[in-house]
């Protein structure tokens, strides 16, 4: 177990030099590692849900709250400062996510995911409709913030941007997996196996899924803020069911056990759609399609399953 | 999907007085009922493979776009030849989507994750639908396409005053009926009915006794996407084709058979027109909320009654 641990502290670690160092060496992929982190840190809060054996299909809202919190700022209150798009956006997305947490949690699997779904289809309407608050379709724009006050050109920024990102990031994930470890991860986990148990033991289920349920809107928040303030725009699209099932099959390729899945998954997932719509002509959608496919039928723990299976295959040998 | 002879709007301010008193009421009625029976189609369609599969069918859209595109294609092909042709075409049209690319699915995918994980099964129709969408584009193009021959083919009908397409008022609701008696009648008085019933109701003691869950999951499967397509071939005439019709379309039906309650044929029937009036009537009175009316409705209605306006409550398994 130890040597276990070991090695996938050093993978992380090796990420995290990987994903700091590329940008450096080529440039135009700054951008792209900031959105592949962004929305892991968004699926790190699928895979708390999923722990629980429950998928919402409506997280995208969550996603939305933090990058319509960056677009408001801009457009009502001028450019504003990352740090507090990011305070000020996580808070909003927890809060909705407890408002909306303390309704869904008493529901389980499809109803689960319907009631999400349906929250998340008003947010995008009223999103899309506000047209004189939110400029409708097109979208607010997200002017460059400063950083802890200080302003930086669009070349420094990026590089801001992708190292406060990382930073955000790899925090992220060692509180997930802590989170997942401790005595309320592990309940979240008895959901799934058995719940009934659970509560004989005396806890409330649907405390223990609010918790997970509101840390993983806090997630999503986060991630609409850094994706927002790195396209500098926040769109309708952004809440819309689309964009909840895009997190979740980021979850599944990447694989829900553990939470670097989250950011495998995202890599993948991103690489491909940028590769693909540059170089054969708009099918990346087919070719996610597949994947997504052949992941769900031959490899069902993710890439990240596929990885530990061939390291415990090597380790036979 | 709305009429396309209509009597002016008037100011939004004296907007629910007139609404009362005036055709306008009459036509706000009549576009909801039309574009309810085409939502009643695909809605019912999702919510029986739900009943039997127990797998929410998210390319549902897609084959309702599917059925769109290929009717368009179909009746463009055939108006030469003779325009009375194209109501053959809508029809060949949604059976080939249905049977082709229904069947595709289920064997080569679904019938591979029952059992699974609900997130797995979700997802795999997740990917069927990105894959759909994507070919559609690669098909169809991005462009709007029109084939408005079946539309065109039959006369304007007066209702209390406000003329309107027959095509509209009285073809898609007929066939909306004719789908939710056909629907009744196979499923309680055939064979073929009783044991997908059977299969729904307890796999296992249903295979014991010979019967082959797998055509029936697969014939179940069958009948939901060609009724998906059917009504979006029926809504091609009505309506310009465009990229994204899919993806408004199947969280639309899931609002109204998840509203009804998943399985429940006649309870979509009731959902689909209450949503589509409902619709309808925001159009007229504050259009910028039309799409939000669905979910709203359906937001309300699971707050209180998670299993639907219609659906069975199940008790809790210990």
């Amino acid at each position: 177990m130890a040597s276990r641990s070991t090695v996938l502290s050093w993978t992380l670690a090796a990420v995290v030099v990987a994903a700091g160092v590329i940008p450096l060496l080529i440039p135009s992929m700054a951008t792209l590692v900031v959105l592949i982190l962004a929305k892991g840190i968004v699926v790190l809060g699928i895979i708390i849900l999923l722990q629980a054996g429950q998928v919402s299909f409506g997280h995208a809202m969550f996603f939305a709250a933090g990058s319509y919190t960056a677009g408001f700022w801009g457009r009502y209150l001028g450019v504003g400062d990352l740090f507090a798009y990011l305070v000020v956006g996580t808070v909003v997305a927890t809060l909705l996510g407890l408002l909306v947490g303390l309704f869904v949690v008493r529901y389980r699997e499809i109803f689960f995911g319907m009631l999400n779904l349906a929250f998340s289809m008003v947010l995008w309407s009223l999103l899309e409709k506000m047209f004189h608050l939110t400029n409708g379709a097109d979208g607010m724009r997200v002017p460059r913030p400063t950083v802890f006050g200080m302003a930086f050109s669009p070349d420094n920024f990026q590089y801001v941007l992708l190292y406060l990102t990382l930073a955000i990031a790899t925090a992220a994930t060692f509180a997930v997996q802590r989170f997942l470890e401790s005595p309320t991860g592990n309940m979240l986990r008895a959901i799934k196996s058995n719940e009934t148990r659970l509560e004989y033991l005396g806890v409330s289920a649907r405390r223990v899924l609010l918790i997970g349920y509101v840390i993983s809107a806090a997630l999503g928040g986060i991630g609409g803020v850094l994706v927002a303030v790195a396209q500098q725009i926040a769109t309708p699209e952004f809440a819309y069911w689309t964009k909840s099932g895009e997190f979740v099959f980021i979850a599944i390729l990447g694989g829900v056990g553990n939470a670097l899945g989250a950011f495998a998954g995202s890599a993948v997932f991103e690489l491909v759609r940028f590769y693909a719509s540059a170089q054969l002509a708009n099918s990346w959608q087919l070719i996610l399609g597949i994947v997504l496919i052949a992941i769900i039928l031959f490899a069902p723990n993710g890439l990240i399953g596929l990885w530990k299976r061939q390291r415990a295959a090597r380790d036979e040998t | 999907m709305r009429g396309r002879h209509r009597a002016p709007v008037p100011d939004l301010s004296s907007k629910l007085r007139v609404l009362m008193n005036s055709t306008l009421f009459v036509l706000a009625s009549l576009d909801g009922l039309s574009y309810a029976a085409l939502v009643f189609l695909v809605s019912v369609g999702l919510s029986l493979i739900f009943g039997v599969l127990r797998i929410v069918n998210v390319a549902h859209g897609s084959l309702y776009a599917f059925g769109a595109y290929l009717a368009a294609t179909l009746s463009l092909l055939v108006t030469p030849i003779s325009p009375w042709l194209t109501y053959p075409a809508l029809l060949v049209a949604s059976l080939v989507i249905g049977i082709v690319a229904g069947g595709l699915i289920e064997r080569l995918l679904l019938s591979r994750v029952y059992g699974r994980e609900e997130v797995l099964q979700l997802l795999i129709t997740f990917a069927v639908f990105m894959i759909m969408d994507n070919l559609q584009r690669m098909i169809w193009g991005v462009q709007p396409i029109y084939a408005a021959e079946p539309l065109k083919l039959l006369p304007n009908i007066s209702i209390f005053g406000v003329s309107y397409t027959s095509y509209q008022v009285i073809v898609l609701p007929i066939v909306a009926v004719l789908a939710l008696f056909g629907l009744r009648y196979f499923l309680r008085r055939t064979l073929m009915g009783s044991v997908i019933l059977a299969v729904t109701e307890d796999r296992e003691a249903a295979t014991a006794i010979g019967i082959n869950a797998q055509k029936v999951y697969l014939i179940t499967f069958i009948i939901g996407a060609t009724l998906a397509a059917l009504g979006g071939a029926l809504a091609s005439p009505t309506t310009s084709l465009v990229p994204g019709m899919g993806t408004e379309m199947i969280v639309l039906s899931f609002a109204v058979a998840a509203t009804a309650g998943l399985g429940q044929i006649e309870g979509t029937a009731i959902t689909a027109l209450a949503i589509g009036m409902a619709r309808a009537f925001v159009i007229y009175l504050q259009p910028e909320f039309e799409v939000l009316v669905p979910y709203l409705i359906m937001v309300a209605v699971l707050l209180v009654r998670p299993e639907g306006l219609f659906g069975a409550t199940k008790l809790r398994k210990i």
